[in-house]
């Protein structure tokens, strides 16, 4: 069966390696944060200004001087830090962020990414997205493998304002693990019960399939 | 020791004009100067230009300016959450730059410190780009952009004293330093104003050379735009 947005983080929480600063991106990504194993030490970035992003505060004890890059309020663990934005972005195009993780609209073959504008449509900007993945040497995307309509989102080319160009290297989908390589997408592992076949019905671009395909463990 | 203290929010926007580009520290409702843009919609400035982050909500932040039609540009990261700007920018009445946030950062801390344009990946490739001087450097290309000029900064800083030196809390520390010296004059509000002296100087943030003016804000409501917690 095709995985739930929880399943996606929890399988993405896997790449979190121990010592690793990680940078969230809105949505799915954020809920990476819940399923990284207790045993390894992260700190959670977040582009508006900490390191050492906690979890939401208990109801009464929140501060409007605290929130997380989603507008979100949070809390601080020790050993956190906060800085300005110049700093932050200092942080990230300086490769100090060990791993982005970040949603999309669009990801094409050769590792370009769409995730901030819909002409005529939605038009709310970029954020720090642009500085994430222009910068990071390590990108996790997370993101449905299809579209509300059931078009693919791995495509030969994107069709949308590109947010960067020939970045990503790995996506987690509902259906599929895979990574980006001499311009192709790369099956690497499958959802608990999706086929082979299923996975490239739902992918637009070339999609290479080496040998068995494992299902994904978690 | 070089007095930067005005009596209040009025004599702190004392030279503001019609047309004019100022910078406004805060990300989404979070470090915004509350005191400075009430000010800005109570005196009804027409046509400005304004850097900021984020365009505040319908009824708070900048979003009080937006209602008012005062706004000609907006140049921001991020305008979602705003039902009338988009509305203001669909239909062509405002204008609007869509800047990556690590550049809009960049074009802050680049004017303040006399740095009149950087090489950033960000953009590359994409429509940010277009137009724009593009390099390579070690194999990767990288974007030209260049510094901001702005005719006033309005910053908010949690603490503050006479010198103008600023120590800020938490997140709400955001856009406000790189802002503070990158236009040609730069209001700090802050929520509390103590005599030179009071603060420790190895906890400034921003010394009171990169600011004008500064005065303790009357009031703050510090909205939150996303509550969320967690049940106890």
């Amino acid at each position: 069966m095709a995985l739930s947005k929880e399943q996606i983080a929890q399988r993405i929480a896997k790449e979190v390696k121990d010592g690793y600063y990680v940078n969230l991106g809105i949505g799915i990504p954020t809920l990476v944060a819940n399923f990284v194993n207790d045993d390894i030490d992260v700190e959670f970035q977040s582009e508006n200004g900490i390191l050492g992003m906690g979890p939401f505060p208990f109801e009464g004890e929140e501060d409007p001087d605290l929130i997380n890059a989603g507008k979100q309020t949070i809390t601080a663990l020790p050993g956190a830090s906060f800085f300005d934005s110049a700093l932050s972005f200092g942080m990230i195009r300086g490769q100090h962020v060990d791993l982005t993780i970040l949603g999309a609209m669009e990801v094409a073959q050769n590792g370009n990414i769409a995730n901030w504008k819909i002409p005529g449509k939605m038009v709310k900007g970029m954020g720090g997205a642009m500085d994430l993945v222009a910068s990071a040497e390590n990108i996790i995307v997370a993101m449905m493998h299809t579209n509300r309509a059931g078009e693919s989102k791995l495509l030969k080319e994107c069709s949308l304002p590109l947010t960067g160009v020939e970045c990503v290297k790995k996506i987690v989908t509902n259906l599929a693990v895979l990574e980006i390589r001499d311009g192709k997408f790369h099956l690497l592992e499958r959802a608990p019960g999706v086929s082979v076949e299923e996975i490239q019905k739902a992918t637009e671009g070339d999609l290479i399939i080496d040998g068995e395909i494992p299902e994904m463990k978690f | 020791m070089i007095k930067k203290t005005v009596a209040n929010v009025k004599e702190a926007c004392e030279g503001i004009e019609d047309g004019m580009t100022f910078m406004l520290g805060g990300f989404g409702l979070c470090g915004i100067p509350e005191n400075i843009i009430n000010e800005l919609v109570r005196k009804n400035i027409q046509n400005v230009t304004c850097i900021s982050n984020n365009a505040g909500v319908d009824d708070f932040g900048l979003g009080l300016l937006l209602k008012k039609h005062q706004i000609k540009k907006m140049i921001s990261s991020y305008v979602g959450e705003n039902a009338e700007f988009e509305r203001q920018m669909l239909s062509g009445e405002m204008e609007v730059e869509l800047v990556p946030q690590g550049t809009l950062a960049q074009r802050c801390e680049s004017a303040r410190t006399g740095i009149p344009a950087f090489f950033t990946p960000a953009g590359y490739g994409t429509e940010v780009a277009e137009g724009k001087e593009t390099r390579e450097f070690d194999g990767k290309m990288y974007v030209m952009e260049e510094a901001f000029k702005a005719d006033f900064s309005f910053v908010k800083a949690w603490k503050g004293d006479e010198a103008g030196n600023l120590i800020f809390k938490g997140t709400a520390r955001n856009f406000n330093p790189a802002m503070c010296g990158a236009g040609k004059i730069t209001v700090a509000e802050v929520e509390e104003l103590v005599p030179a002296g009071e603060l420790d100087p190895n906890q400034i943030h921003i010394p009171g050379i990169f600011v004008q003016r500064i005065f303790q804000g009357e009031k703050y409501e510090k909205r939150i735009e996303q509550l969320t917690v967690r049940k106890k």
